[in-house]
């Protein structure tokens, strides 16, 4: 029951062959017998799940019209608030907090009867590439599990990888949900910035930060889109216009006639063997579909990474400001009439991890007075060049597309103390961010030299999510045929899997 | 040496002003979200998370508070920025839950306005005109409360308590550009702008601008340079100024320390200092001889402030009388003597006498019961005119009474404080006590003729042409009528009666 997708139970709850109460079960056990080794979940909410999955299979009896996957269960990303679970950002600054509030994404979910499993793991405050960088241990890659399974979204992609929960939330400010997504073999969307709400969602920085759906195929990821998307007066920058219908583009799956741009400089050098060749066929796949695929030049994405790490750190510095020991949260060195300010300090050494640590200190630097125009100013320049490289490579093609990682998954502790080389990770989805369009990264095989999962990225201009979906179920429908069974039917069975 | 008197200071020194002035705005909402603003809740009773600054939780714009600042900025005569934006002032403090401000930096919602204020000068009336560069919108901080120590300061205390009540709410700061040439003046000068912002804010209806409750607050910048001199000195940036008698006092008073440092050789040091009301002096504060690094940068949570010209246009249409114009027409209209009207202004009854008027009741019985009368009640009280229990209307009502002859002055006085005490309006305070104004001639022949049989001796004595004799005998008429009697109708009738007439 768990290996199908969430479309496959969606069908099987509305059909009454099962229950949200025995499929919510079904994961519970199964996060039981393999998160031990995964390490997907910081804080699973077995009695609060279950709850949900009574009321909402009550609420299906009496006959109530419910949302199209109303009754599956799913894993939240701990960066989002939900009421009264303990939601941390992966940081041991809110260790112990109790949200009194749900983020609108969780309003949402509940609405839609989607049953919220538990909170997942991630890099603290979403600051990483291999959620190795929580403040509670990392997650581990189902793939094989001496590798990390990407971030900062690592683990609510691990748990759909491992089949703990057939859909997820993540959270994606230069790459978080398509490059886990694209390390561990499943479908990842960062959607339109200001699409979904970011009321609730724990912020690392606020003009790249952007929650969205995981699934095992492209339609599971768009039923999940469409349920959590939408316009929210509580959010200033949410989008006032419908939701793209990217559940119907993802059932059509056509490309014909389409034209897909290929980004001259998100390839080739600096790119995993595997991981181009694997591109290179999905590219065969699409032309081979009726797709006309073109080569697009957008030269100022070689300034991206850096125009990043300058914009991140420095919104991040002020928005985890308000982490003081004074209202919530962690509060450490309150001894001896300690003055509030020395608590702060003490509080903020205590619960910070090196990498949040390491970009507050380049985001204060980066906007203080003498420093803004040659920093934080030029990022802003780079980002105003990478907007016009996309709106000119979109008059010539209806996506783009790209590897979405330049490797494949590396081994944990591999590159953790080498921060330069673990950003590298992101200069294929950092250009999204910045120009706050869309993206997606769907499975496109197995590297030859690793035999690890391969990520082929769509993007497609602001509010045009649908596109994505589009091509990407064409793709993955080609891609299947071709393989004969889900990529994920290839991983290794975990220990103390049934 | 000896403190300069201001006459010595004036004489060598001419000072250079820079005021802002901080309107905490009446909107029924905060700055970037829904919780209550009312003034004097229970600590932390009118918070939520985005107030409180929970992880998560996003500020959204009160339009309503755009509009009062758009309102505020044509007022005084600023150009609207079609573009502006808010910024992230970025530094911590308990007092600030998400330990950065948002407000507007270079970007500010209006700029290049100027106000007009006019004062009396040794040559008469003379006009000043004070110019406006920037009006910006941005919420106020929570409030401490520093506990155990001396001072009331953060540093010494034993513990501080906080109420982020007051935090996020909207908060305008007006900002002059520096007022030179107002020489000795300067005091004065700064008060009548402090005064006419406060009222033109008051016509706007957009704050309840109680310089006591901390709604309009004032910082004084102030600095002197040698007279014909065009190097400004170093200034020092008073706050806590918090009446406008404090405004010219707290001028005054830093224009005499400066120019006793300055006399002496010293330097004015670039710093903070805080008004003490009891004693009339500054004390230091913060040194902002390095200036602070705040970090402004765009607020990435909020979008732009776009006005459209049309909503602006329609707003312009929607300002009141501009309080200067008003306070003419008025003394005009009314025929009101200088001294009579400045009484008013002091008295902040123009609002409530001009009410009154509007309902029909003659401007000079108006002004003379409510800068009387009912001030008075309002001083024994100790209360604002406006919180006592009487309106424009009853006010009007009793003048009318009067004027019909159906009361006495004497009579509507006790209406009147029927009224303050809550007893009812006019009509029920009248029913009520029992207060009628005995003109029947029959009934008060009655009460006359009583009294005189009583006190006969007396009523001969005025028979016999001693008129100041009567005095008692219209007393005793009076109370026998219960003073519901007109007086001058009482002695114009005994007097008759006792052959005087």
């Amino acid at each position: 029951m768990i290996r199908n997708t969430a479309a496959q139970m969606a069908d099987a709850l509305a059909k009454g062959e099962t229950t949200s109460v025995e499929l919510t079960q079904a994961h519970l056990d199964r996060i039981a017998a393999v998160d031990g080794q995964v390490k997907a979940f910081l804080h699973v909410d077995s009695a609060g799940a279950l709850a949900q999955a009574k009321d909402v299979d009550a609420r299906r009896k009496s006959g109530e019209k419910l949302s199209p996957i109303a009754g599956v269960p799913l894993a939240l990303k701990d960066v989002l608030a939900q009421k009264g679970v303990p939601t941390t950002a992966g940081s041991k600054i809110l260790q112990g907090w109790l949200p009194p509030y749900d983020s609108t994404v969780v309003s949402k979910l509940k609405a839609a009867g989607v049953v919220i499993m538990g909170k997942t793991n991630m890099d603290e405050f979403a600051m990483g590439s291999s959620t190795e960088n929580s403040g509670y241990g990392p997650t581990f890659n189902p793939w094989d599990l001496t590798r990390t399974p990407g971030g900062s979204s690592g683990g609510s992609a691990a748990a759909v990888s491992a089949f703990e929960a057939p859909l997820a939330i993540g959270s994606d400010t230069g790459g978080s949900i398509r490059q886990p997504a694209a390390l561990t073999g499943i479908v990842g969307v960062r959607p339109t910035y200001g699409a979904v709400s970011r009321f609730g969602l724990i912020a690392y920085s606020s003009s790249l930060d952007q929650a969205g759906p995981f699934g095992r195929t492209v339609l599971d990821t768009a039923l999940l889109h469409e349920v959590m998307a939408g316009h929210d007066a509580k959010d200033a920058t949410s989008i006032k216009a419908p939701v793209p219908a990217v559940v119907a583009a993802a059932k059509s799956g056509d490309v014909k006639g389409m034209k897909i741009g290929v980004i001259k400089q998100l390839q080739g050098e600096g790119y995993q063997k595997g991981v181009q060749t694997r591109f290179d066929e999905s590219l065969q796949v699409l032309a081979s579909l009726g797709a006309e695929i073109v080569e697009v030049d957008c030269p100022s994405f070689e300034y991206a990474l850096a125009a990043y790490y300058l914009i991140a750190p420095s919104e991040c510095s002020s928005n985890l400001a308000r982490f003081d020991a004074m209202r919530y949260g962690l509060r450490t060195g309150d001894v001896n009439g300690a003055s509030a300010e020395a608590v702060m300090s003490a509080t903020r050494d205590a619960g910070f991890g090196r990498e949040v640590k390491r970009r507050i200190i380049l985001g204060t630097y980066a906007l203080s007075s003498g420093y803004y125009d040659a920093y934080y100013g030029s990022a802003q320049k780079i980002r105003t060049l990478i907007i016009q490289d996309y709106a000119k490579a979109f008059t010539r093609a209806d996506v783009l597309v790209s590897p979405t990682a330049p490797t494949t998954a590396y081994k944990i502790g591999e590159k953790v103390d080498d921060p330069m080389a673990m950003y590298l990770g992101d200069v294929a989805t950092i250009p999204v961010n910045l120009a706050g369009i869309c993206g997606m990264s769907l499975p496109a095989g197995l590297a030859d030299e690793d035999n690890l999962p391969v990520g082929f990225q769509i993007m497609a201009p602001a509010m045009q999510d649908q596109r994505l979906y589009q091509a990407g179920a064409a793709l993955e429908a080609a891609l299947l045929t071709k393989w004969g069974a889900p990529i994920l039917s290839k991983a290794p069975e975990l220990k103390g899997a049934k | 040496m000896a403190l300069p008197t201001y006459e010595e200071v004036i004489a060598k020194w001419d000072p250079v002003l820079g005021l802002e002035v901080h309107v905490e705005l009446n909107t029924a909402s905060k700055m970037f979200c829904s919780c209550a603003t009312e003034f004097g809740g229970a600590p932390n009773t009118q918070t939520c998370p985005v107030c409180l600054a929970l992880p998560g939780a996003l500020p959204v714009v009160n339009e309503k508070a755009i509009e009062s600042t758009i309102l505020i900025g044509l007022a005084l005569n600023c150009k609207i920025a079609p573009y502006s934006r808010f910024a992230r002032k970025n530094y911590f403090y308990p007092d600030m839950p998400k330990n950065f401000q948002i407000s507007q930096y270079d970007e500010p919602i209006c700029f290049d306005g100027y106000v007009d204020v006019e004062i009396d000068t040794d040559e008469g009336p003379k006009q000043f005109r004070i110019e406006v560069e920037r009006v910006h919108m941005e919420e106020d901080t929570g409030k401490s409360l520093h506990v155990g120590g001396a001072t009331g300061r953060i540093h010494g205390a034993d513990y501080s308590l906080l109420d982020y009540n007051r935090a996020g709410i909207p908060l305008v700061e007006i900002v002059t550009k520096i007022v030179p040439g107002t020489g000795k003046y300067a005091p004065e000068v700064a008060k009548a702008y402090v005064a006419e912002l406060r009222d033109i804010l008051r016509g706007l209806k957009v704050s309840d601008v109680k310089m006591e409750q901390g709604s309009l607050r004032c910082d004084a910048n102030v600095s002197l340079k040698p007279i014909g001199s065009d190097v400004l000195g170093t200034r020092s940036e008073t706050k806590n100024v918090n009446s406008l008698r404090s405004v010219e006092r707290a001028i005054r008073g830093e224009m005499i320390r400066h120019a006793e440092l300055l006399n002496d050789g010293k330097k004015v040091k670039q710093e903070t200092r805080h008004f003490q009301e009891d004693t009339g002096l500054t004390r230091s504060g913060r040194s902002k001889e390095q200036a602070e690094d705040y970090r402004y940068f765009p607020d990435p949570d909020l979008v732009p402030v776009t006005p459209a010209a049309s909503w602006i246009e329609e707003l312009r249409a929607t300002l009141p009388e501009r309080p200067s114009l008003r306070r003419k027409r008025i003394k005009e209209e009314w025929n009101v003597p200088d001294k009579e009207m400045q009484a008013m202004i002091n008295a902040d009854v123009l609002d409530i006498v001009e009410a009154t008027v509007l309902l029909g009741a003659d401007p000079t019985k108006a002004r003379t019961w409510w800068l009387g009368e009912i001030s008075r009640i309002a001083n024994d009280q100790n209360v604002a005119i406006a919180d006592l229990a009487i309106t424009p209307a009853d006010v009007a009502q009793i003048v009318a009474l009067v004027a019909k002859g159906e009361l006495t002055d004497k009579l509507a006085r006790q209406v009147v404080e029927g009224v303050i005490a809550r007893e009812g309006k006019p009509a029920e305070v009248i029913e009520k006590r029992g207060i009628k104004v005995v003109s029947d001639d029959g009934a008060l022949m009655a009460a006359i003729e009583k009294v005189c049989a009583e006190q006969a001796d007396t009523a001969e004595k005025v028979r016999g042409g001693h008129l100041p004799a009567a005095g008692a005998l219209i007393g005793a008429v009076m109370k026998e009528t219960k003073g519901q009697a007109d007086a001058a109708k009482v002695r114009e009738l005994l007097l008759k009666h006792l052959g005087q007439g």
